[in-house]
């Protein structure tokens, strides 16, 4: 039995991030991974000779910079590189380019609609201004709002005041953007279905709901607010991969003093006398310390790694009813060369970086409405990225890898589980519905890797597979998140914690979780904080 | 006499209320209490609206809005409509769920019976857990919502007294309001309840009349909370739906005010003077004029502002906004001339709210279809005899049923057609009979009122039940828009007081009360 001032269980970005501040506050830490790789979701994984894949996230846009910098991961070999260009395919051959050149942008939004051209502006104006207030967010504890304590007051005050500052008309139109369906929203700005249905996609990735249920167009906001290069609505990529992220991670965990163990699965969590103690691994091992930090999902932490009698009356059941549904799909496929698609003219800017294949409003939410039925869509939503054709590390010269992130797949099936026959037929969907933009794609094909809700969450722990530890629903989201009472990451155990994505601000690689995890334990603890502020680019 | 701008002096009005449904009479009768002289005018032949008698065959009538729920308490009293002929206490109807398996379940109150033992105990849980947090909102109701930046007194009490409300239920339920307020209706009810059946009985009061399925989240919830305020539950009394007219508009006159019917509006006169705009009048679409130093409107705010007054002397930014409303209608409306009472097989009484819905999924699917503009394959209904509690409406012996028929777009695919219609109602029919075997031999005439009907017949916007979508964007202070959500609309001496101000249609007569308590200030 061994020691520890603090276990993370969990090596996905979040609880590497916890680690990494809990260590530089001089605590002995020890994360717990239950894979023999660390990173989670954040992976980059040769499954393919010469290809390294990001088999589940795939790009980067939330990672705060003020952690970025902090832990210094540009040393420790984060290299995020600005990813642009991608081309949106309709339903028939409508295609609509996206260009960093905002002329171009302009001109060829224009080629669609003259009128959604200039509803751009404002469309990206409104955005960026509904982004800044919930950015200054996304770093800070939400006060709890039953408490009269100085602490959730101030912090009352500081969200009353930044909403106030917006103004009469930009606090209503701010309040319908979090309720309206993404559909409902982007109606009052555009006219042309490609466009609307290209400025939709992100508003259901993710997510078990359409783009007409009401709430997505929140889901659209926590997508675009990223600013990965200090621009808001910027993707990035990482060199070498999402892993790229975890490494340098584990890099600043490991320059702290913090170690991390692999093969090292909870089988539980220890409580004495309402009181986290330590945990005990699969091994058999126990490990014992002053605090316990969960990095999985609530619903996975408070049903599979902890006792129901440990927990207070009508935690489990919280637990139970916490909203985490499986809804997305993963096509990993390894290219011999470079795809070509119809109706894209040869432009170095376009051929390379993302495919987001939305079709239309209505193809999105059919594809819905099936998921809905439990099977998949025959006309899938699929948001491609090729990474090689910006990253040469991540496939052999002259080849490429592409991940099809594809929304909407079911975690459970109505004709029955998941077999490895349907996995299959689930790829070749994907497979197809590319073919037909792409003649000879399938050709390309060296290696592929097709990931359902039910891989996801068996290799990697997410419960259903989704993506965000929870659904971005106003129940269960800022001091809602993950259940009321427990939104300032203290969980109803003593000395116990959560960090991951569950917890305020929500799934995206951002690492403010674990971060704003990190600062409340050593509040709690009496120590110094060691996490940064956050730092605004519009301010 | 003339004055000076050539219009007889019985022209004018103090107010003018345009729309004599139960709002427009409910705001008139107390504008005319206070001392006003008060002038109602009403399109149609009789007053009413959704809620008037409508004769739809020889000697059968129905009235679209089939029952009344949650009725101000205070309306009744402080209008005395028990003197006027309105039975004091409405027998509420129980809600049944029907089943084809006939295990139909009966909701009455707080009770839950026909489903077994742990349904009916979580029913009862469920209910208090929403009675309270009903309780608590009550206050948003019957009051005026405070315009934020407005920092008057007044209305930042309304604010400190919800909030008052809201945490003096304890941590607990305020933990428990917070997470379940914008929860979709299906992942409430599966906390809840096994039943298909129960899940649908129990949520058809947060969806029906908005464009909401099972699994939308944000305004279900808030929407059944609405519906349990004032005299919860939804009933029928012995003088009909269209009794509650007759008690408001006799008390209106009483106290003063003047209806005259089958006065169309057509405009409402903006002065353009040089110290602003402001409205002076209205003009009928005789050409004739009437002056008035306010006028109130009744009818549905897209309509009000958009054809009534005209885009020309709105502000852009707020004609946006009035332009953007939701008001297409989900709800169509089926009325069936019966030669006798109709036997449910396995239901004892049909004196109840039954509800076709027979599980969530249907519910969703149903709603799928909806969505693309297109009928539903499978209808849902909610059923009442209103001939059973009020005799006047079918000769004897015989009865009449009313049914909402839910998810009927208003928009169709390919537009209304008499074909289109008759194809929907003949599904609806069918879909009665399922339940009721034999029904079809029982009908004398039907007739089929779809969303597009009702704009055409009641002159309301997407024949919209509450004028336009009550969801929770366009709830409270946000109620049609933030700039007129205090009844006021952005131009002098013009008012709103329809379901389309807050807190919303149904029968409930909150919207006119407090427009009229905002106009008397």
């Amino acid at each position: 039995m061994s020691r520890h001032d603090a276990i993370v269980i969990g090596a996905g970005h979040n609880g590497l991030t916890n680690a990494a501040y809990l260590a530089k506050a001089g605590l002995d830490v020890v994360v717990l991974e239950k894979n023999d790789y660390i990173g989670g979701a954040a992976v980059s994984r040769e499954l393919h000779p010469g290809w390294i894949y990001s088999n589940c996230s795939y790009v980067c846009s939330m990672m705060r910079q003020a952690i970025h910098r902090d832990l210094n991961l540009s040393t420790h070999g984060l290299l995020l590189v600005p990813y642009l260009g991608t081309i949106n395919f309709g339903d028939g051959d409508g295609r609509l380019f996206a260009y960093h050149n905002p002329d171009a942008a302009h001109l060829e939004l224009k080629r669609h609609s003259p009128h959604d051209a200039d509803a751009m502006h404002r469309f990206q104006a409104d955005l960026t201004r509904y982004s800044q207030l919930i950015r200054k967010t996304l770093m800070r504890t939400p006060p709890e709002p039953t408490s009269f304590r100085p602490k959730d007051i101030r912090e009352f005050l500081f969200l009353a005041k930044q909403f106030w500052s917006l103004g009469e008309k930009e606090i209503y139109e701010y309040i319908r953007f979090f309720t309206l369906s993404a559909a409902d929203f982007l109606e009052d700005y555009f006219e042309n279905d490609l466009i609307k249905a290209a400025m939709a996609s992100p508003g259901i990735i993710g997510t078990a709901l359409g783009v007409y249920s009401p709430g997505s167009a929140y889901i659209l906001l926590h997508h675009v607010m990223g600013d990965v290069d200090g621009n808001i609505g910027a993707w990035g990529l990482a060199r070498g991969g999402m892993g790229a992220i975890s490494t340098a991670l584990a890099g600043a965990v490991k320059a702290h003093g913090g170690k991390i163990r692999t093969n090292a699965g909870v089988r539980k969590v220890l409580v004495e006398s309402r009181k986290a103690v330590g945990v005990l691994l699969e091994n058999g091992d126990e490990l014992r310390a002053g605090i316990v930090v969960s990095n999985l999902d609530a619903k996975r932490t408070f049903t599979r790694i902890m006792d129901k009698a440990d927990l207070p009356e009508g935690i489990f059941e919280k637990a139970c009813n916490f909203k985490i549904r499986g809804s997305s799909g993963k096509v990993n496929v390894a290219l011999s060369g470079l795809p070509r698609f119809s109706g894209v003219p040869n432009n170095r800017y376009i051929n390379r970086g993302g495919q987001t294949f939305s079709g239309s409003l209505e193809t999105m939410e059919r594809a819905y409405d099936c998921w809905k039925r439990g099977r998949w869509s025959d006309n899938p939503f699929i948001e491609s990225i090729i990474p090689s054709a910006w990253d040469p590390t991540v496939a052999p010269p002259g080849c490429h890898w592409m991940s099809n992130f594809v929304q909407y797949c079911p975690s459970a099936l109505t004709n029955g589980p998941w077999t490895p026959e349907k996995r299959e037929r689930f790829g070749q969907t994907v497979i197809d519905k590319i073919e037909r933009y792409s003649p000879g794609f399938k050709d390309l094909i060296v290696h592929m890797e097709v990931r359902t809700p039910h891989e996801i969450e068996d290799e990697i722990g997410l419960t259903e597979g989704n993506i965000f530890q929870g659904e971005l629903t106003i129940d269960q989201l800022f001091f809602n998140r993950p259940f009321p009472g427990y939104g300032q990451y203290r969980m109803p155990v003593r000395s116990f914690y959560m960090c991951g994505s569950s917890t305020h601000p929500g799934g995206g690689v951002s690492s403010a979780c674990g971060a704003n995890a990190a600062r409340e334990i050593l509040a709690d603890l009496r120590r110094p904080n060691t996490v940064p502020q956050d730092d605004f680019h519009d301010e | 006499m003339v004055n000076r701008n050539g219009y007889t002096r019985l022209d004018r009005y103090d107010s003018i209320v345009i729309g004599a449904g139960h709002n427009g009479l409910i705001c008139a009768a107390y504008l005319a209490r206070s001392g006003r002289r008060v002038l109602v005018l009403e399109a149609a032949e009789s007053p009413g609206g959704f809620a008037a008698r409508r004769e739809f065959y020889e000697g059968f009538r129905a009235s679209v809005a089939h029952t009344v729920s949650h009725f101000s308490r205070t309306v009744a009293d402080e209008l005395k409509l028990a003197a006027k002929g309105l039975p004091s206490n409405f027998r509420v109807l129980p809600t049944v769920g029907l089943n084809t398996r006939q295990e139909h379940i009966v909701l009455q109150n707080s009770s839950l019976s026909g489903a077994d033992i742990r349904d009916a105990d979580a029913y009862a849980r469920f209910h208090a857990l929403l009675a309270r947090f009903a309780r608590a909102l009550e206050p948003f109701w019957s009051k005026t919502m405070p315009r934020i930046g407005n920092n008057s007194i007044g209305e930042a009490l309304t604010f400190a007294h919800i909030g008052f409300n809201l945490r003096r239920m304890g941590k607990r339920d305020l933990h428990e309001f917070f997470r379940i307020a914008s929860l979709p209706a299906r992942d409430l009810m599966e906390e809840y309840f096994e039943s298909d059946t129960v899940k649908t009985a129990v949520s058809w009061d947060g969806l029906i009349g908005s464009k909401i399925a099972p699994r939308s989240p944000n305004s279900a919830v808030l929407t059944m909370l609405y519906r349990m305020s004032e005299q919860a539950g939804h009933a029928i009394p012995t003088t009909g739906v269209a009794g509650l007219v007759d008690a408001l508009s006799a008390s209106a006159k009483d106290l003063g005010a003047e209806i005259r019917c089958g006065q169309r509006v057509s405009r409402i006169l903006v002065n353009g003077a040089q110290n602003g705009l402001s409205v002076n009048g209205v003009e009928l679409a005789s050409g004739e004029m009437f002056r008035a130093d306010e006028v109130i409107s009744a009818v549905d705010p897209r309509r009000t502002f958009l054809e009534l007054v005209g885009a020309e002397y709105l502000d852009i930014g707020f004609t946006n906004r009035i332009r953007r409303l939701r008001c297409d209608g989900y709800v169509a409306k089926l009325h069936l001339a019966l030669d006798g009472l109709p036997q449910f097989s396995g239901l004892e009484s049909v004196d109840g709210r039954l509800v076709i819905a027979p599980d969530p999924d249907t519910v969703e699917y149903a709603f799928d279809d909806a969505k693309y503009g297109e009928c539903p394959t499978n209808p849902l209904l909610e059923i009442v005899i209103p001939s059973i509690r009020d005799e006047s409406l079918a000769p004897a012996d015989k009865h009449v049923l009313s049914a909402h028929v839910m998810y009927i777009p208003y928009r169709l695919k390919g537009g209304w057609t008499d074909a289109a219609r008759n194809a929907a109602c003949e599904r609806a029919i069918d879909t009665i009979e399922r339940y009721a075997p034999g029904i079809r031999d029982q009908i004398l005439h039907s007739e089929f009122l779809t969303p597009a009907d009702l704009e055409q017949e009641y002159r309301v916007t997407g024949g919209h039940w509450h004028h336009t979508e009550l969801a929770i964007d366009q709830m409270l202070m946000m109620r049609p828009t933030y700039d007129a959500a205090q009844y006021r609309a952005p131009l002098p001496n013009l008012f709103l007081c329809g379901a389309g101000c807050h807190p919303g249609g149904d029968i409930s007569g909150a919207a006119g009360h407090n427009a009229a308590g905002e106009i008397l200030r």
